[in-house]
């Protein structure tokens, strides 16, 4: 567990330092995922070794957001600002990307046999 | 209210609840607490959506937080920890996206279509709606990372300078809409393949929404949590760049 954690870390320090050397505009956090997607790729047993860390991570992710959550209340006053335009922008992008990624999908795979 | 409840507390006990309640390990504890109790309630009523632990987590420990008087700064640095896991936590995420890679793969094409078509559409939709009621850049920048997955969202947000608190209650909202109306609304549009049911549940509505797929079969599961994850990497490539044009 102690381990697996650690290599988890170690892959996002490994992204904070790609991100540093090539100024690019992305969270070093993802970086560390692509290294570690490249790397699980090629060594399953890699993989094996972060497991321990990243199942439990992973089960219990939506305990991560809830800091940033319970600061909802300092927003209350933005939110109901601008309640008309974030219902529209959410409800209807939500709907629309859905729907198109749902049909367009599974049109696309309509030849390909369902697992 | 929460002066009033404040102050009768006080009154029951003021140093014990005082020491108690400002101790470091209290907003942890709390949360950890209220999640647990959250989980359990959501798993014994059937795992409705809307009373996702998440958010059940949220608003009680908020509650807990007026009434006790502790101010979310305090809160916060108690629970850093939290915050220092979601780095570990998105590099995991690669884990997902492996094991579903050979399906994957041999779809890529159909994938690849797929998921820049659907990034396009919500982008377009998202910002449209926004300049049509003449809201400032700085809204359209929090709504855009949107429908990435949370920990994601968040350094994307800080990145492009976004609010970043509104836009983690923006991705929860997209969360939360995918377990409830996500299901309802893919029926309605007639996509009964699994495969393609897990995609638009996951590059809509991430990880609360890979939870509630997960619950309609593995594939669907399988199927969201790739699609998340190749979400937040389109969405890490081209928010940037799309919000150059609102600084």
């Amino acid at each position: 567990m102690l381990s697996a954690l650690t290599l988890l870390i170690g892959f996002q320090l490994l992204g904070t330092l790609l991100v540093d050397l090539t100024q690019l505009p992305v969270p070093a956090a993802v970086v560390g995922l692509v290294l570690l997607l490249a790397l699980g790729a090629w060594s399953p047993k890699l993989v094996r070794r972060v497991q321990p860390a990243a199942d439990p991570l992973l089960k219990h992710l939506q305990l991560l957001f809830v800091p940033p959550g319970v600061a909802v209340l300092t927003q209350v006053p933005t939110i109901l600002d601008a309640a008309a335009p974030l219902a529209l922008a959410v409800l209807g992008s939500f709907t629309g990307a859905l729907v198109i990624a749902g049909v367009v999908l599974q049109k696309l795979l309509q030849r390909r046999p369902r697992p | 209210m929460s002066a009033l409840s404040h102050a009768s507390i006080q009154t029951l006990g003021p140093t014990l609840i005082d020491t108690l309640s400002h101790t470091p390990g209290f907003g942890l504890a709390l949360t950890l607490a209220a999640y647990l109790a959250a989980s359990q309630l959501h798993h014994r009523l059937g795992r409705p959506a809307l009373l996702s632990p998440v958010l059940v987590t949220m608003i009680a420990v908020s509650v807990v937080l007026d009434v006790l008087g502790i101010s979310y700064q305090e809160y916060l640095s108690s629970v850093s920890i939290l915050a220092l896991l979601l780095g570990p936590a998105t590099v995991a995420l690669a884990l997902p996206l492996l094991h579903s890679a050979p399906a994957l793969l041999s779809d890529r094409l159909a994938v690849a279509v797929t998921l820049l078509l659907t990034g396009a559409v919500s982008l377009a939709i998202t910002v449209a709606a926004l300049t049509a009621f003449g809201a400032d850049d700085a809204l359209v920048l929090t709504t855009l990372p949107r429908s990435v997955t949370t920990p994601v969202a968040l350094t994307l947000g800080e990145s492009i300078g976004a609010n970043t608190t509104l836009a983690v209650v923006l991705t929860l909202i997209s969360g939360i809409l995918g377990a409830t109306i996500g299901p309802w609304l893919l029926d309605r549009a007639h996509v009964s393949d699994p495969r393609a049911r897990g995609f638009a549940l996951g590059v809509t509505s991430h990880g609360i929404g890979t939870s509630r797929a997960l619950t309609e079969s593995t594939v669907t599961g399988g199927w969201s949590s790739a699609a998340m994850v190749l979400n937040a990497l389109t969405m890490t490539v081209a928010l940037p760049l799309l919000a150059r044009a609102f600084h």
